[in-house]
């Protein structure tokens, strides 16, 4: 049996009086690529900024290569080398190159040496496709580039998991494939992967297991096939017949729930 | 006779420059810091600073001028033009600061996260990504406070250096052409003003960032 990469246990998040994760226990086998899934404002964006410590827990553990990360003597920065992190808005360093940008985690965190770092800066953006877009300005890129940039910003780190918020939504549609490409191309050469996403398509194709969260508890969670064409309780079925209509991208003998396929 | 008035108040040109090119860094570095300990340093020295700053830019400059060159020569011997210089330093730091914390809000708490999440210190994230834009921002703000500064250089006349206004009170009084002393006066100021606005200009178009626009409202 392999190991846990990701344990998290029993993990409660409350902002003032609203609890936004109500004790969520989830754990990630390396390689895995789970998606998340769930209404707007369900704590999905909170539970993967509680990963990499951006917002901290209240109750609970998580462990990373079974360390807990969220006792008080870790190091935060130590930590978020570990864990990649990709936003639904990009957020690359607007005043870098595509390359500085990539580069600058390795020079500034890791000290890496300037030559060093920008081979690995390279061979990161070759692997995201845009090795040829190296000089180039985040001003100066599509919105698919910009967020295959920041995919190679993370990367570069050699991160344990990398934890994706919703990374195609702020995509024109002709531009999601590109990321979408560049992701289900990680998952196959074995990276540990959290998505918040509604790419439905995606989901089904790359994803070990499907969480539908909802409140801020785990519904159901289980692999695609499960979630998708036997669903144990309604509200499951009612969601997943939503977002597949929203993004009207399957056939109708594809819909969820629907078992006579 | 007449020309003797131009070279006499343009004698007085290098030491209007040098009080501006003393108060002027000086106003930057310590607006700089304070923004910094304003946006950065936690309630209370946020709070000290948003003080500061309140204090600063609510009194008349040549009124500030005077307690600070009292206080200064109060406590260590300065001439005058030190003492004015550094007091115009101080004064403009009030402005600089409000001019830089604008800059480093609008940057943005994003550009934060993101430093961050590739596990940077906060401090690392401040100078390698907040303030290199930071203070690309700030040139046009920074553009109009050097012009400021150059102008309230006038001010230490009030203290007897014999700068570009001073020198023109000066000549006015011993030939009793006052207006062609201060028109000359004029003359220079806006000329420096101008060459000071281009020179800023220049920097920020050399330093914008490729393909970037930033809609700030600075
Ligand atoms: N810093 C914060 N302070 C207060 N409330 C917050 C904060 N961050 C998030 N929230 C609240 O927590 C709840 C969950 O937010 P979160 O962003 O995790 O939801 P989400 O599932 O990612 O939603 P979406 O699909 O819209 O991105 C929301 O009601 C939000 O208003
Ligand atoms: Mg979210």
């Amino acid at each position: 049996m392999d190991k846990y990469i990701l344990e998290i246990q029993n993990i409660s998040k409350r902002y003032g009086g609203n609890v936004i994760l109500k004790d969520i226990s989830l754990n990630v086998r390396e390689g895995d690529t789970v998606v998340i899934i769930g209404p707007s404002g369900t704590g999905k964006s909170t539970l993967l900024r509680c990963i990499n410590l951006l917002t901290r827990i209240d109750t609970g553990k998580i462990l990373l290569d079974g360390k807990d990360i969220t006792t008080k003597n870790v190091s935060e920065d130590e930590v978020r080398q570990h864990v990649g992190m990709v936003f639904q808005n990009f957020l690359l360093f607007n005043h870098l190159t595509a390359l500085d940008n990539v580069m600058i985690g390795l020079t500034k965190v890791r000290k890496m040496p300037a030559n060093q770092a920008k081979e690995k800066a390279m061979q990161e953006l070759r692997r995201v496709g845009l090795a040829d877009r190296a000089s180039h300005y985040p001003g100066q890129l599509s919105g698919g580039q910009q967020q295959r940039v920041a995919i190679a910003r993370a990367l570069a780190m050699d991160p344990r998991v990398m934890l994706f918020d919703e990374p195609t939504s702020a995509l024109d549609p002709e531009l999601i494939g590109e990321v979408l490409e560049v992701m289900r191309k990680l998952a196959e050469e074995g990276m540990t992967m959290l998505c918040v996403t509604h790419e439905m398509g995606f989901a089904r194709e790359v994803a070990d297991r499907i969480i539908f969260m909802e409140h801020g508890v785990i519904v159901e969670e289980g692999p695609p096939a499960e979630l998708f064409y036997r669903p144990k309780f309604e509200r499951t079925r009612e969601f997943l017949w939503k977002i597949t209509e929203l993004y009207g991208k399957h056939k109708d003998e594809e819909k969820p729930g629907d078992t006579s396929t | 006779m007449l020309s003797q008035i131009p070279t006499y108040i343009l004698s007085g040109m290098a030491i209007t420059i040098a009080v501006t090119l003393v108060a002027l860094p000086m106003g930057f570095v310590l607006g700089l810091t304070f923004a910094l300990l304003r946006v950065y340093g936690g309630k209370f020295l946020s709070a000290i600073m948003a003080a500061y700053s309140t204090i600063m830019r609510g009194v008349p400059p040549l009124v500030l001028l005077f307690v600070l060159y009292f206080i200064i020569s109060g406590v260590i011997n300065l001439t005058p033009f030190w003492a004015g210089s550094l007091a115009l330093g101080v004064v403009s730091s009030g402005y600089q600061l409000e001019i830089i914390r604008g800059a480093l809000c609008s940057v943005g708490s994003t550009q934060m996260t993101a430093a961050r999440a590739i596990g940077m210190s906060r401090a690392k994230a401040v100078r390698y990504i907040i303030l290199p834009q930071a203070l690309r921002l700030i040139i046009p703000s920074w553009s109009n406070e050097a012009s400021v500064v150059l102008k309230d250089s006038s001010l230490v006349s009030a203290l007897g250096v014999a700068e570009i206004t001073r020198k023109s009170q000066l000549i006015g009084a011993s030939t009793y052409k006052f207006l062609l002393a201060f028109l000359t006066a004029a003359l220079i100021y806006f000329i420096l003003v101008f060459l000071t606005n281009r020179l800023l200009d220049y920097v920020e178009r050399k330093t914008r960032i490729p393909g970037f626009s930033h809609h700030s409202t600075l």
